[in-house]
């Protein structure tokens, strides 16, 4: 990363001097730079939250809550001019806040709870430093999807594109929650070209890395690489979550979204990508000689072309093997989410934490409420220089947490707070209620013998 | 276990020793071994270990391994005395703990190996035997209710079609399995999995055995290395420690970590020596690297390892690297972001430890993704652009379709060691094993070819 937007960065930042009614638009020039980023910390940053969340309930005054347990987290900063700082931890609040306010980092990353201080890890042998505990995460960016759409490449996105992040969302959200019973899952926006996914609840955090790639293999389908042609291969009918991924969601999204959204039918060389994966001759060559005469129709080129090749596949004329399953492939290639498998798999991975700002777009990390993400516009997000106008506007009227409130951040902080945060406190503190009392029962029998 | 030199036969009665079933590996046996059948019980296992690394490698189907876990067996762990057969079973399963309690890429590879025995010979036993050792684990699950089976029938049905089998019927049992015990059936898709259950049909209750008996024993190796290290090794430094030292040594295989013969390779000559000595797998991401100017992290750890393992200094690693990613991403950005992690690879940063190049199956087995380049091009390329890289070797004719004809039946290695002695016009018996072996094949080669040329 280089950061060349700070080096043209004004020096000072007058947060509090700014009139009320001056131009905004001349008062916050960019979107990012280290000095609102200063401003956005001191101000905005929702320390209480992430601290209560990190702590897992563990900061109570119950007796089976371990005090040890936030400090052992690593927290990793990345400052400016990409300084990183790994191994952190903070046992309180106050430490945390100090640290953030003082540091600045444009970047903080949450990694796992060892068995010990990370900060002090250099102390223990190697095998008693080691994860304990740590959030399933997923990790899912718009550029691995490049080869399926044509409005955008790399990091960038816009609204023709983005609606593959929100199917993804609902596919992986749905399995989450039906197939394996998690409860406490936080989606957020990764600030630019993706989003991120935590799954919170006590047995997501201690699950091993055999059992977390277990669950990114059953939630992975997508197999291409840059040498092959077919990134979708499906052996028999579809497993039950597919099934249910593919009909509820996949499906329409590619049929009445997609197609159209990213004209896949409209020249030679895209419809050419689609017959890739056919692999039966006389199909595609039939398809190709249909599409070749360009006839004009009434209909959509895409919805119109999309259909012979249905009607052609799914005709029943063609009996070869691999043939039946070629509609739902290529749905599923160009709409099934695709994971970054390597940073669920393990609990030592790191994943920028939730309300960091992208130093590249200035957009918070704001939480994504599954149930309305079609709602959600990467480009509506609240970005630092919009916030701190909005700080410098309310900033004469009212103080503390009415600031946040106020601004454009409030909504986010609040859906955090009330959708995810407070069920997953209330069913931390039952877990460790009953674990307790399960152990002190345990300790009576002992002594009874 | 006791151990004893002399050459008295342990008298057992037969009676105690038959167990109609495999063993746990519980604990260490009361028995008195032989030094002679230590050694020697430890290396016949050995060759069963080694036989299924073998097969898996070269991406055998799961029958053709059951088959060739079944035939291993009957060559290497037969007994004349059938009461001793059992006997041998767990003697060698114990000496090998020992050798391979060690290292933690050793034990990786036993825990793998053994529990893909396990599973198989597990797989050839009857039902009964089966649920024997169910009870033996003492696992509490239970069974799916018959109102309950009807609730979630069509779903079962639906995964029984998915996976290729006939659908179930009311009398096949399902048990109810917390999903974290059967990851393996999970990760597969072979399971209907529902609020955090599995849902384990009777044929696949040899998948929760198998996690029981691996981190029974993942947990034993971690003990066994404890014990070896505080008690064992010294009090048998004049017996045992030896023979276990030796095993280890003389069975790994060769350790490619360090560059031995033809141990230089200088960046001038790397295009050249890339071209003629190079696997496929390698000059792809080296052909690739020069052309975008930037590989993914795979790609990253492929290459990088497989230019150290042939004598690339670490000077000279950065340099070449350098030079292609700063073109791309420019040199500061290089010097932040890559350089780290290529001093890593050679042990100069983080754990320190020194990275051994990765192996044909490591590579196999490796899953490439959107941009990804690294992999086996036999088995992660499309047949169409295998031929083209191919031809691009000069590969051709008779030999290229025998190639693509490896390549279709999934014998991976095979299909390089075929590509190996087309670019080579000479034979490789060995077979390719490792990405570095054929490059010191390679190059001893050329050398023979040039030394012949000039005598």
């Amino acid at each position: 990363m280089t950061m060349e937007e700070v080096e043209n960065g004004r020096d000072d930042m007058l947060i509090d001097g700014i009139e009320p009614k001056q131009n905004q638009n001349i008062e916050i020039p960019e979107e990012f730079n280290a000095n609102y980023l200063r401003a956005y910390y001191a101000k905005l940053f929702p320390y209480t939250d992430m601290f209560k969340w990190m702590s897992y309930g563990n900061d109570g005054r119950h007796p089976g809550c371990d005090q040890s347990y936030v400090g052992r987290r690593e927290i990793s900063f990345t400052l400016e001019n990409d300084i990183y700082t790994r191994f952190l931890s903070f046992n309180s609040i106050t430490e945390l806040e100090k640290a953030i306010k003082e540091k600045c980092p444009f970047k903080i990353d949450i990694g796992a709870v060892y068995s010990v201080d990370p900060a002090k890890k250099d102390a223990y042998s190697q095998n008693a430093f080691t994860p304990v505990e740590r959030e399933l995460v997923f990790d899912i960016d718009i550029s691995d999807y490049d080869d399926v759409r044509f409005c955008c490449s790399g990091a960038n996105v816009c609204s023709q594109c983005w609606p593959l992040m929100t199917v993804a969302i609902k596919v992986i959200d749905t399995a989450l929650r039906d197939d394996f019973g998690f409860n406490h899952i936080l989606w957020v926006y990764s600030g630019r070209r993706g989003v991120h996914c935590w799954v919170c609840d006590g047995k997501a955090r201690r699950l091993n890395n055999e059992q977390r790639a277990a669950i990114t293999e059953y939630l992975h389908v997508y197999k291409g690489n840059e040498n092959s042609n077919k990134k979708v291969s499906l052996m028999g009918p579809l497993h039950p979550f597919l099934a249910r991924s593919y009909t509820e969601v996949l499906k329409d999204f590619f049929e009445e979204k997609f197609i159209y959204s990213q004209e896949l039918f409209s020249n030679e060389e895209r419809y050419e990508k689609i017959l890739e994966m056919i692999p039966e001759e006389s199909v595609t060559s039939e398809l190709r000689g249909k599409w070749l005469d360009n006839k004009r129709s009434r209909d959509d080129v895409n919805m119109a072309r999309w259909g012979h090749l249905k009607q052609l596949l799914q005709s029943g004329k063609h009996k070869a093997q691999g043939i039946r399953r070629c509609v739902e492939e290529i749905v599923l290639s160009f709409t099934y989410p695709r994971l970054d498998k390597e940073v669920s798999k393990h609990m030592n991975h790191l994943l920028k934490a939730p309300f960091c700002v992208h130093p590249k777009t200035g957009h918070v990390c704001i939480p994504i409420d599954p149930n309305h993400c079609e709602e959600f516009d990467p480009s509506a997000v609240p970005t630092l220089s919009k916030l701190l106008e909005e700080l410098n506007r309310g900033g004469l009227r009212s103080e503390g947490e009415d600031e946040l409130e106020n601004t454009s951040l409030g909504k986010s902080i609040r859906y955090f707070r009330s959708s995810f945060l407070q069920p997953l406190l209330k069913s931390c503190k039952e877990e460790i209620e009953s674990s307790y009392a399960a152990k002190t029962q345990q300790s009576k029998n002992t002594l009874s013998w | 276990m006791e151990i004893v030199r002399s050459q008295r036969k342990s008298s057992f009665p037969s009676s105690d020793i038959v167990v109609p079933t495999i063993p746990l590996y519980r604990s260490t046996p009361a028995l008195e071994v032989r030094l002679e059948e230590f050694e020697l019980y430890a290396v016949q296992r050995l060759r069963v270990l080694h036989g299924i690394s073998d097969g898996l490698s070269r991406g055998k189907k799961p029958d053709e391994i059951q088959k060739l876990v079944k035939d291993l067996w009957k060559v290497n762990m037969m007994h004349p005395d059938a009461s001793e057969v059992v006997n041998k079973d767990i003697i060698s399963h114990f000496v090998l703990r020992l050798v391979y309690c060690r290292e933690e890429e050793l034990r990786k590879w036993f825990l793998s190996m053994e529990t893909t025995l396990f599973c198989n010979r597990l797989q050839l036993e009857t039902p009964e035997a089966q649920r024997a050792l169910w009870d033996e684990f003492g696992l509490p699950y239970k069974a799916v209710s018959i109102a309950e089976y009807e609730s979630v029938k069509d779903k079962l049905n639906q995964v029984a079609r998915a996976i290729g089998q006939s659908s179930s019927s009311a009398d096949t049992i399902f048990y109810k399995v917390p999903f974290e015990e059967v990851p393996d059936l999970v990760a597969k898709r072979k399971v209907f999995v529902q609020k955090g259950i599995a849902y384990v049909a009777t044929n696949q209750v040899i998948s929760i055995l198998m996690t029981q008996y691996r981190s029974h024993l993942s947990k034993a190796l971690a003990l066994t290395y404890r014990k070896w290290n505080s008690m064992i090794r010294e009090q048998e430094k004049d017996r045992l420690t030896p023979i276990v030292e030796a095993l280890s040594t003389s069975y790994l295989g060769p350790d490619y970590s360090q560059p031995r013969e033809y141990a230089e390779l200088s960046l001038k000559d790397i295009d050249q020596v890339a071209k003629r000595s190079f696997p496929l797998c390698m000059r792809h991401l080296f052909e690739k690297l020069r052309e975008d100017h930037h590989l993914k992290h795979g790609g990253r750890m492929q290459l990088g390892l497989f230019l150290k393992g042939v004598g690339l200094k670490l000077d000279d690693a950065l340099a070449f690297w350098k030079a292609e990613f700063s073109r791309k991403v420019g040199a500061d950005r290089f010097d932040k972001e890559y350089a780290y992690s290529i001093r890593h690879n050679y042990g100069k940063e983080g754990k320190r430890t020194d990275y051994t190049p990765y192996s044909c199956q490591k590579i196999i087995s490796s899953t490439p993704g959107v941009g990804d380049h690294h992999g086996c091009p036999y088995r992660h390329f499309s047949l169409e652009n295998l031929r083209v890289a191919l031809a691009k070797m000069g590969v051709g004719g008779r030999a290229l379709e025998e190639v693509i004809d490896k390549t279709q039946n999934r014998h991976y290695q095979l299909a390089c060691t075929l590509t190996f002695e087309a670019v080579h016009g000479a034979s490789c018996d060995a077979g390719v094993n490792h990405p570095n072996q054929y490059y010191i094949d390679s190059k001893r080669i050329m050398e023979s070819k040039n030394n012949s040329k000039s005598p």
